[in-house]
């Protein structure tokens, strides 16, 4: 198979990008999307041109360092699968594939491809985690979990953090993120016990990292990976709003001491 | 010889821990803050690691090369993780995952250290339930079980097939916990290139910012290394693209012994080779050969017409199957352990009964599953896999076989480590699969990340204590001192010479070739002619490399190939040793198979006399052979027999 691939070149951070165009031929239909892509790489280090620079890492769909706008799309045309489990056959040959980095505010490119996510870090830095210590914790069977909610907490738990949901909203937000991150751990007994003040610190560092308000356009479900589903986030709204009254409820009962 | 000493606690094997435990110095409060930590890796073992240490309140250092310490390869792993709980009540216990860790390993482990991480097993999973990993639970709330390879009974706990995921994003929660109370410094997109030394102890590392290009310096008290393994010195293997052994490596050239580079495992359930261009390859989990059965035609014309496409396997009727595992280990079945499936598969397709295209792949089977389970459950409990599989072969396993072959997947081999985890260097652990420690020649499934967390969570928070508590006096180290200038001076030069050498071809042209030796020679079946040529091979493509890559780009910018240039001189250095060590051991045993010394129905034949010893080697310069040192094994507990699976 043969494609025009039409890629962000960009140096550095503040270097001012530009889409470039290549021809690479030879492509088996079995290859990755990557595999193609390190033929292409291949050739223009063989001709003393630079490589194109992307993000990659297990290239087996699960640790979520791919990215890449393919055809205008996170994680290209085919729906459920990353980028490293995008194959060639999914194309026809001789088409022409626009490849972009993703485009957000909070997730800055560093070079062509490559984009900073360390936003995501912070967001479970402020409070992605339930807050025991190794040692001095209960035999694991203590506490029984009912096997509904165990799998609701797991299908949350299934995200990757590839960044595929803030690329594909309108407004950039990190929603569905947060929304797994907050869920996966809420359904749990046992994450439920700082639940609300969970939400409430992951929320709030939003803002500052850049992350616009929710478009409510469920672009992000459409586009993920994972199949994480939206209704993770009205769980986490609920959460929160929750966490919210329960907060002024408090504040009621202590001013009126 | 002297410098070899394991230091294992006096007493019954059982004992030793709490003994050593209630015996080894401790770091009062005030004093652990000021002592400063490096911890090099965020994978499961890296990541628990540095939690742990965070939360004890020493200052930690951790760095990753990878974007977020989420995506470390531990990422990667499906089936599970064993613990002893014995909760599904089939007699399970410590002693007998010890023993059967030791027997799968094949007898070339360390019994106490063995015994110790079946003891803590179960805290593992304690923990991790209480971090809030949503391990697969039966209706009644309780955690379920399933048996993997190895095993006689259930002791595998699992997160469908994403076990991996869900216990490396508890460590990274909890490390994330860390790094927001400022315990933890998270270093990320950071390659570490060099060990340094101070008066013979481990002070510190030098690191290169991916981003930025600069070469920086970091000081701590002590250095951990949780590196992870070196498969990608055979370029395909299920390993992440990134996973190198360069800090192992940097570590074993400033006097840390590497031992047993030879012991690679070869996972039997992987998805075949498609190319030429193929970059990776991608595991099936173990936990398949729970319900798949594994087969080929028992005839050729069968075998012929499958490959020109006129039957479907399908059409295949019972009796002209040979269901190779079943029919040669009726015991364990599909259920055998890693290196048995993996020989067995290449016996089978080296016979000429190899299906696919190509003829290098087996099969594994649902139909009777999904005719005894239903469609339903083996979706509930591989559905994923399916799909991965599906996606990557664009052929429905619900429908058809699945077609697979062994893979590199792990090496057992590593850093040499004593009881407490340290290296011979003083002051330098290694954890993980970065050491040798625990698997012997051949590792059991679920065991990876059972070690890798204990190890970080409950066996170093110990061990580096005993050791930090002589070192409460000594103040912060000063990163402009000679010694770390001299190895930051030797990292720049290095990073120069490989940039500048003016060659021709890509790095990835001379990994794909030292793949292939290692592959050919140093791979599933391994003889002393073929070593000695790979040997051969393997100084002509070092010398060749060094005159031979172009890197593009500048040494100051994001730049990936500079990185893979480093990856791969090392792996090349690392090959030569691999090869050397598997001549040495003129045995076979677990997944190091000499074919010279097998029994007469195939079977790898250790001997005991000669060859139970720990194979640590010493650098002693490029162009010089390493000394091999011997640790010799002693097996208190365990009789050691001939390994049988019938």
């Amino acid at each position: 198979m043969k494609f025009t691939l039409k890629i962000w070149r960009q140096k550095n951070a503040t270097a001012k990008g530009e889409m470039i165009s290549y021809d690479v031929a030879g492509i088996s239909p079995d290859s990755s999307f990557f595999e193609m892509l390190d033929t292409l790489n291949q050739n223009l280090v063989m001709t003393g041109g630079e490589p194109v620079a992307f993000d990659h890492d297990c290239r087996e769909g699960i640790c979520g360092t791919c990215s890449l706008y393919i055809n205008g799309r996170p994680h290209g045309p085919v729906k459920g699968v990353t980028t490293c489990q995008l194959h060639m056959r999914s194309f026809v040959d001789g088409d022409t594939i626009h490849i972009e980095p993703w485009r957000a505010k909070a997730f800055p490119v560093i070079r062509d491809l490559v984009v900073d996510r360390s936003a995501f870090d912070k967001i479970i830095q402020a409070g992605g985690y339930v807050s025991v210590n190794t040692g001095g914790v209960p035999d694991a069977n203590t506490i029984p979990v009912p096997k509904e909610k165990s799998e609701a907490a797991m299908d949350a738990a299934a995200c990757i953090g590839c960044g595929a949901c803030v690329a594909a909203c309108s407004n950039a937000a990190a929603m569905l993120f947060i929304g797994a991150k907050v869920s996966h751990l809420a359904l749990l007994p046992q994450g439920k016990v700082e639940a609300a003040m969970r939400v409430q610190k992951m929320v709030a560092c939003l803002d500052e990292l850049g992350f616009g308000l929710c478009s409510n356009t469920y672009a992000c479900e459409a586009e993920c990976p994972k199949g994480i589903s939206v209704a993770n986030i009205a769980r986490m709204n609920r959460q929160f709003i929750g966490a919210k009254l329960f907060s002024e409820k408090e504040k009621t009962v202590r001013d009126s001491l | 010889m002297t410098r070899l000493n394991a230091r294992i606690p006096e007493g019954p094997v059982a004992s030793k821990w709490t003994a050593y435990k209630s015996a080894s110095r401790l770091v009062n409060p005030n004093n652990k803050r000021k002592l400063d930590i490096i911890v090099v890796g965020t994978g499961l073992a890296g990541a628990s690691a540095a939690a742990s240490l965070g939360e004890l309140g020493y200052r930690v250092k951790v760095f990753c090369y990878q974007d977020s310490p989420r995506r470390a390869h531990s990422i990667a792993a499906q089936g599970g993780i064993n613990a002893a709980k014995n909760y599904p009540n089939d007699g399970d216990s410590a002693y007998r995952l010890f023993y059967d860790t030791i027997k799968g390993g094949d007898y070339r482990a360390r019994e106490a250290n063995v015994y110790r991480l079946a003891e803590v097993s179960n805290q593992i999973i304690d923990l991790c339930v209480a971090q809030g990993v949503p391990f697969a639970r039966e209706y009644g709330g309780l955690l379920a079980n399933r048996s993997f390879g190895g095993a006689q009974v259930s002791r595998t706990f699992y997160a469908r097939g994403q076990t991996g995921q869900q216990l490396l994003l508890g460590a990274y929660s909890a490390l994330s916990r860390q790094i927001a109370l400022g315990n933890v410094t998270l270093f990320n997109r950071r390659d570490v290139l060099d060990t340094v030394l101070v008066e013979g102890r481990a002070r510190g590392i030098i690191t290169r910012n991916l981003v930025t290009g600069e070469i920086e310096r970091h000081a701590a008290h002590a250095v951990v290394l949780a590196s992870g393994g070196y498969g990608n010195v055979f370029f395909l293997s299920t390993n992440a693209m990134g996973s190198n052994v360069t800090p192992a490596w940097s570590a074993y050239k400033k006097g840390a012994m590497f031992a047993n580079p030879s012991f690679t495992q070869i996972h039997p359930t992987c998805i075949p080779v498609h190319g030429d261009t193929q970059s990776k390859l991608t595991l099936m989990s173990e936990s398949l050969r729970n319900d798949g059965r594994i087969w080929v035609p028992k005839k050729v014309k069968d075998v012929e017409k499958l490959r020109n496409q006129s039957i479907k396997p399908a059409d295949i009727p019972e009796e002209d199957r040979d269901y190779y595992l079943e029919r040669r280990y009726p015991a364990f079945g599909n259920l055998v352990p890693r290196d048995v499936a993996s020989r067995a598969a290449k016996e089978r397709c080296d016979a000429g009964f190899g299906v696919g295209r190509t003829g290098v792949a087996v099969f594994l089977d649902f139909a009777d599953a999904i005719k005894r389970k239903g469609h339903d459950t083996i979706d509930a409990l591989y559905g994923n896999l399916f799909q991965m599989y599906e996606q990557i072969v664009a052929e429905n396993p619900y429908e058809t076989p699945m077609m697979i072959y062994p893979a590199v997947h792990y090496t057992m081999g590593g850093l040499w480590v004593d009881y407490e985890l340290m290296t011979t260097i003083q002051g330098l652990f290694a954890i993980g699969e970065c050491n040798f420690s625990d698997h012997g020649a051949n590792r059991l499934g679920a065991s990876a990340l059972m070690q890798g967390l204990a190890d970080g969570y409950f066996v170093l928070p110990y061990t580096i204590g005993n050791y930090l508590a002589a070192e409460i006096h000594t103040p912060r180290f000063d990163t402009s001192s000679s010694e770390f200038t001299i190895a930051a001076q030797a990292v720049t030069d290095r990073l120069q010479q490989i940039k500048n050498c003016g060659g021709k071809e890509s790095v990835d042209h001379f990994h794909r070739r030292l793949g292939k030796i290692m592959w050919e020679y140093c791979g599933m079946a391994r003889n002393d002619a073929g070593l000695t040529e790979a040997l051969y091979q393997l100084t002509e493509l070092r010398h060749e490399y060094a005159r031979g890559v172009r890197i593009p780009g500048g040494l100051d910018e994001y730049n990936p190939e500079l990185e893979k240039a480093c990856r791969v001189a090392d792996f090349i250095e690392l090959g030569e040793l691999m090869v050397r060590d598997a001549q040495q051991r003129a045995e076979s045993c677990g997944g190091h198979f000499r074919e010279e010394h097998q029994t007469s129905e195939g079977e790898a034949l250790r001997n005991d006399d000669k060859f139970a010893f720990v194979a640590a080697w010493e650098y002693k310069g490029r162009e010089v052979s390493a000394t091999l040192h011997r640790e010799e094994l002693q097996f208190n507990e365990i009789k050691l027999s001939q390994r049988s699976y019938k």
